[in-house]
C-alpha cells in the first residue's frame, strides 16, 4: 500500500465541480495552503467550503473566493481580520452562508466519519441557530439534533505523514484535521515532510485508514 | 459616575477565579485576566482552537507560526500543557470539564440570557464561534462588558433584544461600575466599582438590582 502522490495538483485531480470540499485550519494554523492554491489552478468550480473560517488576506480559501470558484461556505466564524474576500462575494448574493456553533460543526463532521445519524447536543437550544431543529428535553435539559455533515474530499494539513496515510500534527495545527479526515470520502493530506519509514504507531494521531492519499508540502505558514 | 478601567476590570475578574481551575478566556476584555491573577494560584487557560495550557506570547524570534490561540495570537505553552483536536477540544467546553468562562457581550438579562454573537443588523453576516457551545457547558459563565453604550443605552436588561447565545446561562456580571450575581431574584449587587452609588448604576441598568 502506497498513498503517496508525487505532487499537489495529482493530489486535487479528483476534485469536480460542485463537490463538497472540507478545509482543515483554525485561524492561519494547519490550513493546507499548498492543496488550496493547487486546486486554485486545478479550476474546480460551484464548490461547498467547510471550514472554520472563511479565509482572510489574499491567499487560502480567500482566493477560492476571490475567483469564483465558491458558492456556499458552513463555517462557525466567517468573519476575521481581513476576510474581504468572503463579504464581497457574501454581499453580492453570490456565496450562501450556513453558520455553525465551531463544536456541533466538529461534532458533525465526526459524526458523518463515524457511521452516525446524528446527535442531540445542548449548543444553540432556544436560539436561532436552532430553529427548524428537531428538539428533545431530556431530564429537564434542551436538546438540539444536529445532523451529519459529510463531504467528498478534505483537504488536511499535517506536519509529517507515511505511505501509509497515518498522519502525526505541530501544536495547534491539529485543530479540525483528525476529524475531517474521517469526514471526508476521500482525504488528501499535505505534509510538511513524508517520511521514509512508518511513523512510530504511538505518536500516529490520524491512523492512515481514514486518509486517501498524501503529498509532500514543505513550506510551514 | 467612576469607570473601571479595562486593566481594573481584568484584575476585579481575575480575583474570583480559584486556584487549580481550568479557564476559558473569550476573545477581547476576557484576554487580560491572565495577566492579573494573583501570584501564587496556579491557573490552567484552554484556547478552543486545541490546546490547554496556554501561556505568555513568545519572546522574539521564538514565535511558532503554528502555535496560536483563538484570538490567533501567538503563544507559547506552559508545563503540564496538552494539544488535542477539536472534538476533543468541545467535549472539554460542553462537557463540563473546564470551571469558568470568561466572556464579553453585548447584553445581559437578569434571568441570565447572554447575547454576544448577532446584532439586528441583518446585513452583516453573523459569526458564532465557540461561544454558544461554552456557555452550555461551563458551569461558571463571568461576562466582562461596559455597563452601559457610549450613548448611554442599557446593556444590562430585563430581556435581551438581541439574538441569544444562550438561555439562562450567566452566572456573574463584571462592568465598569459593579458587579452582580444572576439568581432566582435577578440581579444582586456583590460590589461596585470605586466611587459610585447604587442610584447612579441603577440609572444606567434596565434590570432592577437588588441588594
Amino acid at each position: 500500500m502506497d498513498k503517496r502522490v508525487t505532487d499537489l495538483g495529482t493530489a486535487v485531480a479528483p476534485i469536480r465541480d460542485g463537490a463538497v470540499v472540507m478545509i482543515g485550519g483554525f485561524g492561519s494554523s494547519g490550513i493546507p495552503f499548498g492543496l488550496i492554491h493547487a486546486l486554485l489552478y486545478q479550476g474546480a468550480r460551484g464548490l461547498t467550503i467547510i471550514s472554520n473560517n472563511a479565509g482572510a488576506g489574499e491567499t487560502g480559501i480567500a482566493l477560492l473566493l476571490k475567483e469564483h470558484r465558491v458558492t456556499k461556505v458552513i463555517c462557525s466564524y466567517p468573519r476575521t481580520p481581513g476576510s474581504i474576500w468572503f463579504e464581497r462575494r457574501y454581499e453580492a448574493g453570490e456565496v450562501a452562508l450556513e453558520i455553525v456553533p465551531q463544536g456541533t460543526l466538529a461534532e458533525r463532521i465526526r459524526a458523518a466519519g463515524a457511521g452516525l445519524g446524528g446527535f442531540l447536543t445542548p449548543t444553540g437550544y432556544g436560539t436561532k441557530l436552532a430553529e427548524g431543529k428537531e428538539t428533545r428535553v431530556i431530564d429537564g435539559r434542551g436538546y438540539v439534533m444536529e445532523a451529519p455533515l459529510p463531504a467528498d474530499f478534505a483537504l488536511l494539513r499535517a506536519e509529517e505523514g507515511d505511505r501509509w496515510g497515518n498522519l502525526r500534527y505541530h501544536a495547534t495545527a491539529r485543530n479540525f484535521n483528525p476529524a475531517m479526515a474521517m469526514g471526508a470520502r476521500h482525504s488528501i493530506a499535505e505534509v510538511r515532510s513524508l517520511s521514509d519509514g512508518p511513523l512510530d504507531p504511538e505518536v500516529v494521531v490520524t491512523p492512515g485508514i481514514f486518509v486517501q492519499s498524501v503529498v509532500e508540502y514543505g513550506v510551514r505558514p | 459616575m467612576k469607570s473601571l478601567s479595562d486593566a481594573d476590570l481584568a484584575a476585579r475578574v481575575a480575583r474570583d477565579i480559584p486556584d487549580g481551575s481550568y479557564v476559558n478566556l473569550g476573545i477581547g476584555k476576557p484576554t487580560h485576566v491572565s495577566a492579573y491573577v494573583p501570584e501564587g494560584r496556579e491557573v490552567i487557560y484552554h484556547s478552543e482552537n486545541g490546546i490547554i495550557g496556554v501561556g505568555p506570547p513568545p519572546a522574539e524570534g521564538s514565535e511558532d507560526p503554528e502555535l496560536i490561540d483563538a484570538s490567533k495570537r501567538l503563544i507559547t505553552t506552559v508545563p503540564g500543557a496538552a494539544y488535542f483536536e477539536h472534538t476533543d477540544s468541545f467535549a472539554m467546553m460542553r462537557g463540563g470539564h473546564i470551571d469558568i468562562a470568561v466572556l464579553g457581550a453585548y447584553q445581559v438579562a437578569e434571568n441570565g440570557d447572554l447575547a454576544n454573537w448577532a446584532t439586528l443588523d441583518e446585513t452583516y453576516p453573523p459569526a458564532v464561534g465557540g461561544a454558544m457551545d461554552l456557555v452550555v457547558g461551563v458551569p461558571k459563565v463571568f461576562v466582562m462588558m461596559r455597563h452601559a453604550g457610549k450613548d448611554r443605552t442599557p446593556k444590562v436588561l430585563r430581556r435581551c433584544t438581541y439574538p441569544l447565545t444562550g438561555l439562562g446561562v450567566v452566572t456573574r456580571v463584571y462592568t465598569d461600575l459593579a458587579v452582580l450575581d444572576v439568581t432566582p431574584r435577578g440581579f444582586v449587587l456583590v460590589d461596585l466599582a470605586p466611587g459610585n452609588t447604587l442610584d447612579e448604576v441603577q440609572a444606567l441598568t434596565e434590570a432592577t438590582i437588588h441588594v
